[in-house]
């Protein structure tokens, strides 16, 4: 096929407030190319797609796209209609699917008008039904999309642009929520189609995907354009300095060999709700100078676990062995108490009161210490001085000590836990997606906080969907699966993946 | 219990239970596809008193019935679109949107009747709607009876539910205010307004709760009362969760309801001597209650109701 160019991103720039969000971006796009777009969060990945979708308008420049007879032609910006007319398809990372209603109407919502009859479903059917055998995507059309699975609704989402007739498929961050082999099946998906002349745009920061995957990629720091090569010229190095600005260093751990046990979870069941909130018969030894590894796609019980292991919820049946003494009373404060660190997945719900000041949240997990308050009353003073220490040792950033937390974007909110936590020297961690949305910065920072605890003699839970995170940093992998824990043999990618999917190794 | 079983199988029971319940058709089926959009619509009581008080006052100077019940529907309209301007494009609460609408609804139809009749001690009649004679149906034994006794507007209410069913199941216009209902961005990622189908959303389905009112004066009273509508509204609202907002449920609610009341009545005249009247009054809400409890327990609600929704906001 003939490489010709099918858009431009002309000088784009777009500002909020204070922050200039993209800073006169251009980016070009091949007829039939995966272009990776990459960049930390915060780089103006996300805008810039949102411009080229029409959500936002950009303060100046333009955008050109090919039209049906060859020529680049302006897009009218700032109108999602104009977009989706142009053909461009965008899958967001959060589906727009409404899930009260099947694929198939989910798919045709919109491309009629809304007073006509639903006539022509035998021609819709049968184009969905040629899309999906050209393109390999397959999902179940006539039932709820509530009852589909993650991978499932991500194709539903594709087969929507592809129903459009998008030439240009946007994809925002697509494997966020994918196991490995899914992850596989879906960029396999896209090279058929792109040899069918679709032209590919995705969005992601896994930098094993951009090297496996993509034809050219494009580098955003600070909103700004800073480096695009083809991927064959690329390596992690390049592109990770790229990033950054400057070299970091990968965490890679010394091996230490672990010591006794601390932490026994003894044939433990709970019956939540869902199969999503239950975990049966499970049974888990953490010893000391040790990072156990809970890998597993979200949903599949680490949450009941983390809620376990934090005293947040209780056992139904089996016992929590602390040292080979059975915890009585499993309760949040209790387990503070007795030696846990919790850094939780949702660090804005769970992790800090966002109403209270960041000094305040510093010391909300040891409010009855003497050293921080006389008889019910706070002693400010110490707040103050243990928050400004604090600060500067674990680097928290933000408009002041004595403001609100929520004010704090999501990586010093996590420096902030880190420093509550860590300034205990807890015996056990137990980190629930520590790094899920910081930038490389932040996440390295969480991920030498994990490895000094460990050096200390300290035992660590740490709960991952990023599987890399999970090899890089854990002593021993469990795969978490329909609530049920897996031993792992092997260290290889493919099996942990196959084990995730639910395969037999 | 012998009672009970001679009401049950009396004409005039079933024939009173479809006439208590057709204002609730018509309440239940606006506060639906409000809510299905995804708004709730507290405005629904004032709505009501709307609608019972312009149709009947439309007619009284000359408009006809049917010009009346189309006063009633574009008043309803209108504090529909107060409604919908408040919660969809600029996000108000819808509690607190809805609520005002009730009290500046009722205030206002109170104002108006009490300007245009300062004097009156008994308010003027009106020539109401007449049972509707329809050759084949009404010569069925029992239905027959029932039907035969029933008026236009009761018709119209069940073709309502017929209406309303078809658009929400069979139609794109359906498909947009259940998918807008339950995750607006799904409607906004294929290009269609979210605004628009909220909003007109809320506009239909306030003239539907206004000809609930409209009846109240037009076919089974000939007047306009204070408090005449009674906590009508606040039913509906509760029967829509009972329906699980589907239509066909939310007839059958509606008739649940009608009957209990139509039952409460006629066991007051039996047995008032044995039993306080007031307990058979509060019958209908206390067994409402009971069923609510029992249906919304697995009620599935639109994923979206009371979430407002910003454009560029994802």
């Amino acid at each position: 096929m003939e490489a010709s160019t099918v858009l431009k991103l002309n000088g784009l720039a777009k500002r909020f407030g204070s922050i200039l969000a993209n800073d006169d971006v251009t980016i070009h796009l091949q007829n039939g190319e995966v272009l990776a777009l990459l960049g930390e969060n915060g780089a103006g990945k996300t805008t810039l797609m949102n411009m080229l979708f029409g959500h936002y308008l950009p303060d100046s420049g333009n955008i050109e796209i090919k039209s049906i007879n060859g020529d680049l032609v302006p897009l009218e910006l700032g109108n999602p209609s104009a977009a989706l007319a142009a053909g461009i398809g965008m899958v967001h990372q959060h589906f727009t699917l409404a899930e009260n209603i099947t694929a198939f109407e989910n798919i045709t919502l919109g491309a009629e008008s809304l007073f006509s009859l639903r006539r022509n479903q035998r021609k819709a059917e049968k184009k969905i039904n040629n899309i999906m055998s050209n393109s390999g995507l397959e999902a179940p059309l006539d039932i709820p999309v509530g009852r589909l699975s993650v991978g499932e609704r991500q194709r539903v989402e594709i087969l929507k642009a592809l129903y459009r007739d998008a030439h240009i498929l946007v994809l925002d961050e697509p494997t966020a929520v994918l196991t490995p082999q899914e992850a596989d099946a879906l960029f396999s998906n896209l090279r058929r189609m792109t040899s069918h002349g679709l032209s590919v745009i995705f969005i992601t920061h896994k930098m094993r995907e951009v090297l496996a995957f993509s034809d050219r990629l494009v580098v955003l720091r600070h909103g700004k354009n800073v480096g695009s090569m083809e991927t064959s010229n690329a390596s992690e190095k390049k592109i990770a300095r790229l990033m950054v600005g400057s070299e970091t260093q990968k965490v890679s751990p010394k091996r230490i060999t672990p010591g006794g046990p601390i932490l026994s979870l003894n044939d433990i069941s709970v019956a939540g709700r869902s199969k999503r909130d239950s975990l049966q018969n499970i049974s888990l030894t953490l010893k000391s100078h040790e990072i156990l590894g809970i890998a597993g796609i979200s949903g599949n019980g680490q949450n009941v676990l983390a809620d376990l292991i934090s005293g947040l919820v209780l056992p139904d049946k089996g016992s929590i062995l602390l040292k080979g003494v059975a915890i009585q009373n499993i309760n949040p404060l209790n387990m503070i108490k007795l030696g846990f660190g919790r850094i939780p997945e949702d660090r804005h719900r769970q992790g800090i009161v966002g109403g209270l000041s960041v000094s305040e949240n510093m010391v909300i997990e040891r409010l009855d210490d003497p050293l921080i308050q006389n008889f019910g009353f706070l002693r400010s003073s110490v707040i103050n001085d243990n928050a400004q220490t604090l600060s500067e040792k674990y680097d928290v950033r933000g408009p002041g000590i004595d403001q609100a937390s929520r004010l704090l974007s999501g990586g010093n909110i996590q420096k902030l836990i880190l420093a509550r936590v860590f300034e205990q020297q807890p015996e056990i961690i137990l980190a629930n997606q520590p790094t899920r949305g910081l930038d490389m910065g932040a996440a390295s920072d969480v991920q030498r906080h994990l490895i000094e605890a460990r050096d200390r003699g300290g035992g660590v839970i740490l709960i991952s969907e990023d599987l890399d995170e999970i090899l890089g940093l854990a002593d021993r992998i469990v795969v978490m699966r329909d609530g049920n824990l897996h031993d792992v043999n092997s260290s290889s990618r493919e099996a942990i993946g196959l084990m995730m999917a639910g395969e037999s190794v | 219990m012998i009672d009970i079983l001679n009401i049950l199988l009396t004409d005039s029971f079933w024939a009173a239970s479809l006439r208590i319940a057709t204002p609730l058709i018509f309440g239940v089926l606006g506060a639906l596809i409000c809510e299905r959009s995804g708004t709730l619509n507290l405005g629904i009581e004032g709505i009501f008193v709307v609608g019972a008080m312009c149709g009947w006052m439309a007619t009284w100077l000359g408009a006809g019935l049917w010009g009346g019940i189309l006063v009633a529907f574009l008043c309803g309209a209108f504090f529909g679109l107060i409604h919908a301007l408040l919660t969809v494009p600029l996000g108000l609460s819808q509690h607190v949107s809805g609520l005002g609408i009730t009290l500046f609804a009722t205030s206002v139809s109170y104002f108006t009747y009490r300007t245009a009749l300062p004097d009156v001690s008994s308010p003027p009649r009106i020539e109401p709607f007449q049972p509707l004679d329809i050759p084949i149906l009404s010569d069925l034994p029992f239905i027959g009876l029932v039907l035969f006794q029933q008026t236009a507007l009761t018709w119209l209410a069940l073709i309502m539910v017929l209406l309303v069913w078809y658009v929400l199941n069979r139609t794109n216009l359906g498909l947009a205010i259940k998918a807008v209902g339950d995750n607006p961005n799904s409607v906004d990622a294929q290009g269609l307004s979210v605004y628009a189908i909220r909003m007109w959303a809320i506009v239909i389905g306030s003239a539907l709760m206004a000809l609930g009112g409209a009846f109240l004066t037009m076919s089974a009273f000939d007047a306009f009362f204070f408090g005449m509508v009674n906590g009508r509204g606040w039913v509906c609202i509760a029967l829509v969760i009972f329906a699980s907002w589907r239509p066909g449920k939310a007839l059958i609610g509606a008739l649940l309801f009608g009957a209990f009341d139509a039952l409460q009545v006629r066991l007051q005249t039996e047995m008032g001597a044995l039993v306080p009247g007031q307990v058979f009054l509060m019958a209908p809400y206390v067994l409402s209650i009971a069923a609510l409890v029992i249906a919304a327990r697995s009620a599935d609600y639109p994923r979206a109701l009371l979430t407002p929704w910003y454009k560029g906001q994802r």
